[in-house]
């Protein structure tokens, strides 16, 4: 190119591909690290583990009294009817509590539905443990078909004093990878428009 | 290295300076010369520039009166969207790019860039880069619709315009990362020998660390919409929330892209006005060295801080507080600046030409759009301004008075030692006129739409806002009109060459390595490396 700086940029471009080559990987490596970090920290109202880890759980704290209230909501492309048998519920820290939600498919054909939870305030939602939950695995609801859907749940009682009010909202969404499925092993032609 | 002599001796008769390509395709196609390189990617600019403003003009037309008038919703959502991507990614940082690859080798006594074929070939990707976007415009469904910031699901429940947008911004990016690349390997290794890092024009300053932030941050948009086009058409869930993804995490991935973005376009403007204020200013460059780790600064911090684009999604107090004063504290490096470029102007003998205008319009203006961002930071008070006109009216002033003024006057300062020629200064000062009032009258009503909740990428709004929309349209009209006269200023000095014929110095104030060079600059310049005399380097006094 020119005859007065014949220099060799390999070791510049070699430094500077592995710079975009790991920006690039970081990308990908957010996902599970927000995934991690919202589980830690309870953004986004991801819940507790199952289970409860607490060293608190199992007893019951009867000096506290929370209101948990229930939200329910379907995502448009799921033809189901979707609610909480109870608009709230009051614990104790500590308590195990079971409650039942109600839903009825409202379509001629076999749906499958993924509910995903979320709790509110996002500072208390690592402290809301669910042992229970219909949201655990894939709900098939037949044609027409209606099911009480259980959630067994303690809160636990590291929760912050000055919490008294949280809410569990869920939402189902249509799992269109399962529902596609189970058209497809079904007997009989179904017309599901997806 | 063992090539070293045979490179030297066979181009041991390349010394004519004015060895061009003789062919028109050999040269502008498969050409690698630095200078003709700058000169493409500085003309696909203004023609995106152009491009990019007829979106902006369809959509102040729409938004001349209340009601819905001249086009569907949906079409105005699409020029919402493709304006901002065309202006972006089209407009301003190709004419970056074209700069750096004019003025780089040329500030740093080097013969061309360190890469010069690979410079063609970032070059021209981005034609075909553009034509993909753009032509989802006559696709069925239309062009993007969701907004440049391509917040699934909104973007990906569009048609199959998705996968053009998504592969043009793949293009986009490799296109940036090799201009990077090339930049950083020219600033690097082939300064002339005695021009050390702390003697560089601030101008090449500005453009390492940017390019630094280009490489570190464009992945990242490349990475973040192939997860779109993933969840879109392989079944993936990244953005998901039915299949265990989260479209939250968009907004955070996007945003840490998208944040050191909006400095690589504004980080060269500050370049470019360091350059030209102390040759109007006839005095030093004041604080050349706070001027570097201010830069530098900005670049650092415009990594942490880009949750306050999203401090409405919810997030903990915490993390709002943090991001909060994070943002605040960027405006102490940029508050630096001002305050060198100012005291730089203080007791200076200075004059105003065209180029200078522009940079003083740029400092006053940019610090207007400067001080509506601090607004914006303020957590609560962002909670009544997102998504209104007011963020509109923020990032176009940091943008259309900041980068694009910039730009025209880097145009206007080097254009002579581009053409060989003066351009009309008398039109030059008509047009910056013409653009600082009517860019004022665009943007400035757009502050009191969004103080008082219009909201933005609306087509339809309160009779209430009449008004200052009515006022903003004229506005808008009358500065894009204005750009015609930049295009007539460009023909009439590149192609008619009736101006005056342009001296070595061009400007009386001028230092720097460029001016050293006869007016038009040679096809071939600094074959040899120059002497470094520092009473030439831009900002003189170069030890604070």
């Amino acid at each position: 190119m020119n005859p007065a700086a014949p220099v060799d940029h390999r070791g510049v471009i070699r430094k500077v591909l592995m710079v975009c080559a790991g920006s690039f990987l970081f990308c990908f490596a957010l996902i599970p690290i927000y995934s991690i970090y919202c589980e830690i920290t309870g953004i986004n109202g991801k819940t507790g583990n199952a289970g409860g880890t607490s060293a608190a759980a199992g007893v019951v704290d009867t000096t506290r009294t929370i209101t948990v209230q229930f939200d329910t909501s379907v995502k448009a492309g799921l033809p189901w009817a979707f609610r909480a048998k109870q608009a709230s519920i009051e614990v104790h820290p500590g308590q195990i509590t079971e409650v039942l939600f109600e839903a009825s498919n409202l379509s001629a054909n076999d749906l499958v539905g993924q509910a995903v939870p979320s709790v509110a305030p996002n500072r208390a939602s690592i402290y809301f443990n669910k042992t229970e939950c219909f949201c655990f695995t894939e709900q098939t609801l037949a044609a027409g078909e209606t099911r009480d859907m259980p959630v067994r749940f303690v809160v636990d009682p590291a929760l912050p004093a000055n919490v008294s009010v949280m809410t569990l909202s869920y939402t189902f969404y249509l799992n269109d990878i399962a529902t596609g499925r189970l058209a497809q092993h079904a007997v009989v032609p179904n017309n599901l428009a997806l | 290295m063992a090539h070293h002599g045979d490179h030297a001796d066979t181009h041991a008769d390349h010394d004519d300076h004015d060895h061009k390509p003789s062919g028109f395709f050999d040269r502008w196609f498969c050409g690698t010369n630095h200078k003709d390189i700058g000169t493409l990617y500085l003309l696909f600019s203004l023609l995106m520039f152009f491009i990019g403003g007829s979106m902006a003009l369809v959509i102040r037309a729409e938004l001349f009166q209340p009601g819905l008038q001249l086009v569907e919703p949906d079409f105005f959502n699409q020029m919402t969207t493709m304006h901002a991507l065309v202006m972006i990614f089209g407009a301003v940082m190709p004419a970056f790019v074209g700069l750096a690859n004019w003025m780089i080798p040329m500030m740093i006594g080097a013969p061309d860039m360190a890469l010069p074929r690979m410079n063609n070939w970032s070059f021209w990707i981005m034609p075909f880069a553009f034509t993909l976007l753009l032509s989802t415009l006559f696709m069925d469904g239309g062009g993007p619709a969701g907004g440049w910031t391509l917040y699934p699901p909104l973007s990906i429940q569009g048609g199959n315009n998705v996968a053009f947008v998504i592969f043009a911004v793949h293009m986009m990016g490799i296109s940036s990362i090799m201009g990077a690349i090339n930049i950083i390997a020219t600033i690097l290794n082939m300064r002339a020998p005695g021009l050390d890092l702390l003697k560089m024009p601030v101008f090449v300053w500005t453009w390492l660390i940017t390019a630094f932030l280009l490489i570190a941050v464009m992945p990242v948009l490349a990475g973040s919409v192939t997860m779109l086009l993933t969840d879109k058409y392989f079944g993936t869930s990244f953005f998901n929330a039915a299949g265990g993804g989260d479209p939250v995490m968009f907004q955070h991935i996007f945003w840490f892209f998208g944040h050191p973005e909006v400095y690589i376009m504004i980080l060269p403007a500050f370049g470019v006005a360091s350059e030209i204020i102390p040759t109007f200013a006839r005095k030093p460059l004041f604080g050349y060295q706070a001027m570097v780790y201010a830069t530098a600064s900005i670049a650092f911090l415009s990594f942490i801080v880009w949750a306050h684009h999203m401090f409405t999604v919810g997030m903990p107090l915490g993390g709002q507080i943090f991001f909060m004063y994070a943002t605040m504290l960027i405006a102490i490096p940029t508050g630096v600046k001002v305050f060198n470029w100012v005291a730089t102007m203080w007791r200076g003998s200075m004059t105003f030409e065209t180029p200078m205008l522009f940079a003083i319009a740029f400092v006053v203006l940019f610090t207007i759009g400067g001080f509506s961002g601090l607004m914006l930071a303020i957590v609560p008070a962002d909670f009544q301004y997102h998504d209104t006109y007011f963020v509109v009216a923020h990032f176009h002033y940091v943008l259309v008075t900041g980068a694009i003024f910039s730009i025209m006057a880097a145009v206007y300062y080097w254009l002579p030692k581009w053409t060989g020629r003066m351009y009309n200064e008398t039109l030059g000062k008509v047009h910056f006129w013409l653009s600082t009032i009517t860019v004022n009258m665009l943007f400035f009503p757009q502050h009191f739409l969004g103080l008082a909740g219009m909201p933005r990428r609306i087509p339809d709004y309160n009779v209430a806002f009449a008004d200052f929309n009515m006022i903003s349209s004229i506005g808008g009209f009358a500065f894009g009109l204005s750009q015609l006269l930049f295009a007539w200023l460009i023909i009439d000095t590149c192609f008619l060459k009736r101006g005056a014929k342009a001296t070595s110095g061009v400007w009386e104030g001028a230092k720097g390595l460029e001016w050293t060079l006869p007016s038009p600059a040679p096809y071939h310049s600094f074959s040899t490396p120059p002497k470094i005399d520092d009473s030439v380097l831009a900002h003189g006094d170069v030890s604070h």
